[in-house]
């Protein structure tokens, strides 16, 4: 390797190497900062534990509202993913399968759900959710993610469904097989990617969620996780332990979940960035 | 499409209504449609257009909505020092995206979108910080930036001076603030730039080296250019996200010291929402909506493509 080569690979690993610091170090400091006592974490935040200490954790696995919240998230979430998916996949067959006169104008005007985030009409959704009766209800977090997530899993299952080979359907169709019947039994089969992609998508957002829960769910016991961290934060305030450890027990599964699935989430991610 | 129809001869809509029965297209429409528009239009659709009603209002929530402001919502808003400074600080994120982060993505691809396993594994541990929820993240930062624990407390024991609360501090609260933005999205940008990069044809990249492009050359003739559209999609998830900026603020300052931290969603929960002052938030939401459809709009223009949002 000639000179500048030699200098220019030691500048990419320097780089690399310090970006990736600065990403990892806050995150194995909460993890650490879990089996410290309040004391050794004021005198060294980022170093190991001097002594292993588990019971901040397992006072909190053993604890009675941490659980709630992973429960609570975990059922609005897989709501929302299965909801979406349904509801979504269904419409799109609609546009890539059939054309119908005003096809173009309901996809436009679904279309506007991606100009702008649900904050920008928080207000009204809250009340639109307290005429429901839904405030304090599961549902009045999975219907409104759902709705919102309505026009992004449109857009790109209609995309995967349009490329589905035609003469699959001609086929199907002359064997006696209608409309609905091909969809249950050969586009969503085969649609599997798509599905995983969006599906993976919409988990990690409704997971994430806090504007939302926050607005609807008064009652502590229907907490999401992110309230149930801010809710624990306000209860031990300055031991900084307790709080790192229920942070870590929170987003440990998230990081590994986002281990197995990130192929989705980065094709959720790019497509149609790449193609534009 | 369908291919089933062949060529189309003019009918009447009763006709074709009848035709498409008859194929069990109607049957498929009329069960697989309206549930999905239902529901968009239930929660994000007419929500928006009653905000555009209720800023007109004043109302705490309850009773009938009778007390018409006109647009004095609209004129408090106008007046609200707090107001001014939640688009400064929309502002300040947003040139930290397109100076900072962006910047730092871009590098961080073109160093790491050949797939190598060592880049595979520097991929995962940049794109992380995007997976974890924003609460969570502040969270951990608001420890970083303790005074007497973290990185600040760290500090200052060395330099053997008083302990710092930056988040306390109405200067550099917000630089706190978008240090933990930058951090938690550089890698959301970084993923966009490496799929544009992989996308990039290898025999241009070759043509190039060939003509005697040199390693500089090859990057700001051929690869910039060639990924320009991700690049500037970029920008415009920066700026949108910018705008909508929420999660993190909770957990570190809140809006504080002094309201010097609010974004606009911060300040629209807390001014807003969270005393019922719907008539106001509905406008705060209003202002939002219009800046977010405008950066669309500029974005569609400048960006000349359809279909590349998203």
């Amino acid at each position: 390797m000639n000179r500048p080569g030699f200098f220019l690979a030691l500048a990419r690993a320097a780089v690399l190497s310090i970006v990736a610091a600065l990403v990892i170090v806050p995150l194995i400091a909460t993890f650490l900062g879990g089996f410290k006592s309040v004391g050794e974490l004021r005198a060294s935040p980022f170093g190991l534990p001097p002594v292993w200490r588990i019971e901040t954790y397992t006072d909190i696995l053993g604890g009675p509202v941490f659980w709630g919240y992973i429960q609570n998230s975990l059922i609005i979430s897989f709501s929302a993913v299965f909801l979406t998916l349904m509801l979504a996949s269904m419409a799109a067959y609609i546009f890539a399968q059939i054309h119908f006169f005003g096809s173009k104008y309901i996809q436009a005007y679904l279309l506007l759900g991606l100009m702008f985030p649900f904050a920008t009409a928080i207000v009204p959704l809250f009340l639109q959710i307290r005429n429901f009766g839904l405030l304090d209800n599961p549902l009045g977090v999975i219907l409104p993610q759902t709705a919102f997530s309505m026009a992004f899993a449109i857009v790109l299952l209609r995309s995967f469904f349009q490329q589905l080979p035609k003469e699959l359907f001609e086929a199907a169709y002359v064997d006696g097989c209608g409309y609905i019947g091909f969809f249950f039994r050969f586009t969503l089969p085969l649609s599997t990617p798509i599905l995983a992609t969006v599906g993976t998508f919409v988990f990690v957002q409704s997971w994430n969620n806090y504007l939302l829960p926050l607005v609807v769910i008064n009652d502590s016991a229907g907490y999401t996780w992110p309230l149930g961290i801010m809710r624990y934060r306000g209860e031990f305030m300055v031991e900084w332990n307790r709080i790192l450890a229920f942070v870590s027990l929170t987003i440990l599964p998230a990081l590994i979940f986002f281990t197995f699935t990130q192929k989705y989430i980065v094709a959720g991610l790019t497509r149609g960035s790449v193609k534009g | 499409m369908t291919t089933m129809t062949g060529s189309r001869p003019q009918l009447s809509p009763a006709a074709r209504i009848a035709r498409m029965h008859r194929q069990g297209k109607l049957t498929a429409l009329l069960l697989f449609l309206p549930p999905a528009l239902v529901l968009f239009t239930l929660f994000v659709i007419w929500p928006i257009f009653n905000a555009a009603n209720l800023s007109f209002f004043k109302w705490s929530g309850y009773g009938a909505i009778d007390n018409f402001v006109g647009t004095q919502n609209y004129q408090r808003l106008a007046n609200h020092s707090v107001f001014h400074q939640s688009l400064w600080n929309s502002v300040k994120l947003i040139l930290a995206s397109l100076f900072i982060q962006i910047p730092l993505a871009l590098t961080l691809a073109l160093l790491i979108y050949k797939k190598t396993s060592i880049n595979t594994a520097f991929r995962l541990i940049f794109f992380a910080p995007y997976i974890l929820a924003e609460i969570a993240s502040g969270v951990i930062w608001s420890f970083i930036f303790d005074g007497d624990f973290g990185v600040s407390g760290q500090i200052a024991t060395a330099l053997g001076i008083e302990p710092f609360y930056i988040l306390a501090d109405r200067q550099f609260a917000f630089l706190a603030i978008i240090t933990v933005v930058v951090w938690k999205y550089f890698g959301y940008h970084m993923m966009i730039f490496i799929a544009a990069l992989q996308a990039v044809p290898d025999d241009l990249i070759e043509a190039a080296e060939i003509d005697g492009a040199g390693r500089w050359q090859k990057v700001f003739y051929v690869k910039l250019p060639l990924i320009m559209h991700a690049i500037k999609l970029s920008a415009f998830f920066a700026i949108v996200g910018a705008l909508q900026v929420f999660d993190i603020i909770i957990p570190l300052t809140n809006g504080g010291p002094s309201n010097s931290t609010h974004s606009i969603v911060s300040y629209l929960y807390t001014y807003g929402l969270a005393q019922l002052n719907v008539g106001y938030g509905a406008a705060v939401g209003v202002v939002l909506f219009i800046l977010c459809m405008v950066t669309a709009f500029s974005y569609r223009r400048l960006a000349m493509g359809k279909g590349g949002a998203l």
